[in-house]
């Protein structure tokens, strides 16, 4: 019982702290991208504009809800909140420090990797319960792009699984604190590993360069085009939280998580890599293009799909014969 | 009536599986079917991880939820089967077989559940804990089934070539 009580606290506590980063994160990426392209950003609601994602989110409630008339209407309010759902449910198996955390499961890993998978259904039932052709073709990318990018990013995750024999994230974390990071060392299975693994991730929570399900040149804006107000909000943090728990993800199992180096442990360095994975990644929105539907999937399955086998192929060897 | 608290949440559990497994059925649409179809593989995890097999719930979600789901729904929409056409004769043979075999296993189900009583669990306590970790059914799997498991990987190499070969024109 106290497990499941110890549980319940800490993820009570993981899930406000991760939305609140979320909206403040917002305020960051617009400074951010402002920065990048000779502008101010937000600076009228408070200091430098720190209050615009609250502000944002009171204008998002006044708005109207639309439910369009030939669209399924279950699916398509049951879609947004789902989508949540499933972005912060990643969360709970991810240990912030030996003791922060959820639930470290001894499936952690492949957990993580699940509930990430499932993350593809809201946006595609979205997409077809709005009853709208770009919806629809969004949703369709989507789940091409998904299923596509699904196979490196687990072969990627099977990496540090091998190499730290284990696939509870505290322990691959712990195992990192005992030898090296796995960017540090094997640095030649790590590193490879680490960007096929952050690549992958950002196609599936649909980020720049892989958000051509919601491209909005071409589609509107994808699955979203139909929602309105809320549950507009509700997708666009999905896809926040998403990118945020995937880079705590990305930190446990490639960075050393709570590990500090030659300096103490704690909790402060998996949340300092947390949010230095995540900047970088907004860093990669701004820079970058979108790739076309076929580029994509060539960069999946000419690239990304035969590297990951062999990074997963030659840790194994390593195991055996080094490590 | 007295439940322990596990006894509820299975029993919340239960009901939701059924409910939502019913709806496959019920539902007029491919997608909602589908979709109802998701739901149920997520109640099933949460009974499988209720028992303590945290393996095969995790499974459960990212093979079936997470991979064959999303196959299906992206196969219906292909093949956009919204217009079922007109309803058939309501007799047929495939309707006559397939309620033959519910009923049958419907009659073997009440058979065994009649048969069957309760008996206290056997075995060491809390060598429960342990028999659905990914250890224990990874050592399994290598050791005492390495044949099935093996063969089950050929059958589906088998299953990809055929694919390959049925999608394109010209082998």
């Amino acid at each position: 019982m106290s497990g499941f009580v110890h549980g319940l606290s800490y993820g009570a506590v993981i899930v406000t702290v991760l939305m609140t980063v979320t909206a403040f994160s917002l305020w960051f990426e617009r400074k951010l991208a402002a920065r990048m392209q000779s502008r101010l950003g937000p600076t009228l609601v408070g200091p430098a504009g720190i209050l615009q994602p609250i502000a944002d989110v009171l204008k998002l409630l006044q708005k109207e809800d639309i439910v369009p008339l030939k669209a399924d209407a279950v699916l398509f309010n049951l879609a947004p909140p789902v989508a949540v759902v499933c972005a912060i449910g990643v969360a709970a198996a991810v240990p912030f420090s030996p003791t922060v955390v959820a639930a470290d499961l001894d499936v952690g890993v492949l957990y993580v990797l699940a509930i990430g998978a499932v993350t593809v259904l809201p946006v595609f039932t979205a997409g077809w319960a709005s009853n709208n052709k770009l919806a629809l073709l969004g949703g369709m990318r989507a789940v091409a792009q998904s299923v596509s990018y699904e196979v490196p990013l687990v072969l990627a995750a099977l990496v540090p699984v091998i190499l730290a024999g284990s696939m509870r994230i505290g322990a691959i974390v712990q195992f990192q604190s005992d030898h090296h990071w796995f960017v540090a060392w094997p640095f030649f299975l790590g590193i490879p590993a680490f960007v096929i693994f952050v690549l992958a991730m950002l196609a599936e929570a649909n980020r720049i360069p892989f958000d051509i399900p919601e491209a909005e040149s071409e589609l509107v804006a994808g699955v979203t085009t139909e929602y309105t107000g809320m549950k507009f909000a509700l997708f666009y943090m999905a896809e926040y939280v998403h990118t945020l728990v995937a880079s705590a993800v990305a930190s446990a199992l490639f960075l050393g998580g709570w590990d500090g180096g030659p300096f103490r442990p704690g909790l402060h360095w998996m949340v300092l890599k947390t949010l230095f994975l995540f900047a970088g990644l907004y860093w990669i929105r701004w820079t970058l293009l979108r790739f076309r539907s076929d580029q994509l999937m060539r960069l999946c399955w000419r690239y990304l799909v035969p590297s990951s086998i062999a990074l997963v192929a030659t840790a194994g060897v390593w195991v055996v014969f080094v490590g | 009536m007295n439940f322990s608290v596990s006894e509820a949440v299975f029993l919340l559990l239960a009901f939701a599986t059924v409910f939502s497994a019913s709806l496959v059925i019920a539902a007029r649409n491919p997608i909602n079917s589908a979709m109802a179809l998701v739901a149920t593989f997520f109640f099933l995890a949460a009974i499988y991880a209720q028992l303590l097999a945290h393996t095969i719930a995790v499974l459960q979600i990212l093979v079936y939820a997470g991979a064959i789901m999303v196959l299906f729904l992206f196969v219906i929409m292909l093949l956009s089967l919204t217009d079922l056409g007109a309803p058939g004769p309501r007799v047929t043979f495939h309707r006559v077989v397939g309620g033959a075999a519910a009923f049958g296993l419907f009659v073997a189900l009440v058979l065994a559940l009649l048969r069957w009583h309760a008996n206290p669990v056997t075995g060491r306590p809390g060598s429960g804990l342990r028999f659905g970790t990914l250890e224990a059914v990874g050592g399994l799997l290598y050791t005492r089934w390495l044949l099935p498991f093996e063969a089950v990987s050929l059958l589906l190499l088998v299953a990809m070539v055929g694919a390959v070969v049925v999608a394109k024109p010209r082998v």
